[in-house]
Formats: C-alpha cells, sequence, structure tokens
C-alpha cells in the first residue's frame, strides 16, 4: 500500500449564488487531508483558507449541503470521488 | 411526468393540451404558474436572474413528482422552472397536475410547489434600482411544508 494515496480524498467542490460570488469560485478540484471526514470538518477545514473563506463559511451562516446531488447534514461522512456543493438556502418556485 | 428545467418560455395552453392529450379518464387539471413581480420587500424589482444546480436540480424535481404520484393518485405532471435573465410579469414556474378528479390534483399541485420552494437547488438574485441581490429564503416556505409531514 502506498501511503501517500491512502493518506488524502479527492472531493469536487461546487458554490452556488451568493456563496459563489463570495468566494469567487464555482467549482474546484480539491485533495483534502484524510482526518477530514464529514461535511462539518470540510466546512471547518475551508474556513481555515483565508478571511474570506472563513466568513462567507462561518458557522452562523444558513449554508446548505449537497453530497454527490443530495441534501444533506453536516455530519454526513464523505467519500473519495465525492462532489459536494455548498449553497444558500433555496429560492426557486 | 415531465421535467423541464429552461431558459426559454413556455405556452401554458400547448403545455395543457399536450398533458391532456384528449384522454378521456382525465376530469380535472389544476395548474400553478409563477410571476416575476416588480416589488419585492418594499424594494423596486427590475429583473432577476434565476440560477440552478444542473443535475441536481431535475433530479429532485423528479423526486417530488413521484414522492405526489406515491401520495394521490394522479395521472400526469408536468414542471417546467426557467432559469437565466427574467423580467416583471414574465412566467418563471409551472405545475400542472392532470388526474381523474379535482381534489387529488389541488393537493398534489400544492404539495409539488411547497416541497420545490424548500428542495429544489434554485436560487434568485433580483436587480434593483439598489443593485443586484440575493433574494432570503422565507421561514414561510418551511412552515408550509411541515403540513405535508416533511422538514426543510
Amino acid at each position: 500500500m502506498n501511503t501517500d494515496y491512502d493518506s488524502q480524498m479527492n472531493i469536487q467542490l461546487r458554490f452556488f449564488a451568493s456563496l459563489r460570488e463570495a468566494l469567487s469560485c464555482s467549482q474546484e478540484l480539491l485533495a483534502i487531508p484524510i482526518e477530514v471526514k464529514t461535511i462539518a470538518q470540510l466546512r471547518t477545514y475551508l474556513q481555515g483558507r483565508n478571511e474570506c473563506w472563513a466568513k462567507a463559511l462561518a458557522d452562523d451562516q444558513p449554508i446548505r449541503c449537497a453530497l454527490n446531488q443530495r441534501m444533506v447534514s453536516d455530519s454526513c461522512a464523505l467519500q473519495d470521488g465525492a462532489e459536494v456543493a455548498f449553497f444558500p438556502p433555496v429560492t426557486g418556485g | 411526468m415531465t421535467v423541464r428545467i429552461q431558459e426559454a418560455d413556455f405556452d401554458l395552453g400547448a403545455e395543457i393540451a399536450v398533458l391532456r392529450q384528449a384522454n378521456p379518464k382525465l376530469g380535472a387539471v389544476v395548474t400553478f404558474l409563477g410571476l416575476v413581480r416588480d416589488l419585492n420587500e418594499g424594494s423596486e424589482v427590475q429583473g432577476m436572474t434565476l440560477e440552478h444546480y444542473p443535475g441536481m436540480t431535475e433530479r429532485v424535481l423528479g423526486e417530488i413528482v413521484e414522492e405526489a404520484k406515491s401520495r394521490w393518485d394522479i395521472g400526469q405532471a408536468l414542471i417546467i422552472h426557467r432559469v437565466g435573465p427574467l423580467l416583471p410579469t414574465d412566467q418563471i414556474v409551472l405545475v400542472a397536475i392532470a388526474s381523474a378528479h379535482r381534489g387529488e390534483a389541488f393537493m398534489a399541485c400544492e404539495f409539488i410547489m411547497d416541497y420545490l420552494k424548500t428542495q429544489a437547488p434554485f436560487w434568485k438574485k433580483e436587480d434593483t434600482p439598489q443593485g443586484g441581490h440575493w433574494v432570503d429564503a422565507r421561514e414561510s416556505d418551511d412552515v408550509a411544508l411541515l403540513r405535508w409531514g416533511l422538514s426543510a
């Protein structure tokens, strides 16, 4: 086993609406450390990037999350190759 | 059942004609047509842009229709939701349900709209004289979903 490959997961990140604008990012392929195991931990990890990300993804922001295009709760576990989207509450209709 | 996400406008009469297809078993068609208003929460709205999450949107709307079909005996269901730039008075969304009797069509149509409002990944950005701003989600939409035994 090659430990380099086992030490991280690849996640396809996507952002929408006001969050996409605040982060100036619509999507990004990201290798995350293996310690980042859940949606909540991924959000905390991304907050650590810089002030802009910390503010946009702050815990008090009402942000929803989808894992592989299904709405999930913060405690949901990540898988290698997953598509994870963060976005504000939806306003269609 | 049909779900369409499109930038183009649609013709309500033509869509209903296709939904009915001269089927003599259908006794009722209920439609909800959502429109762009020129005023929202005190601000003048000059236009809006609708963004969505391609792929997830179609899947969520498909699931909404399946959930409605499991609850009520409905014959046909159609959802059209527009995306991209829209102007006041433009049509945004159509939900049309055809069934044997009106009661089930009314219920299914309202259920689909309540579900869509809180679960389907669409976002509205309004253009106002003060600039563009993203529309905030309404708590009343979450409350509407509770009536059906679901939470947002």
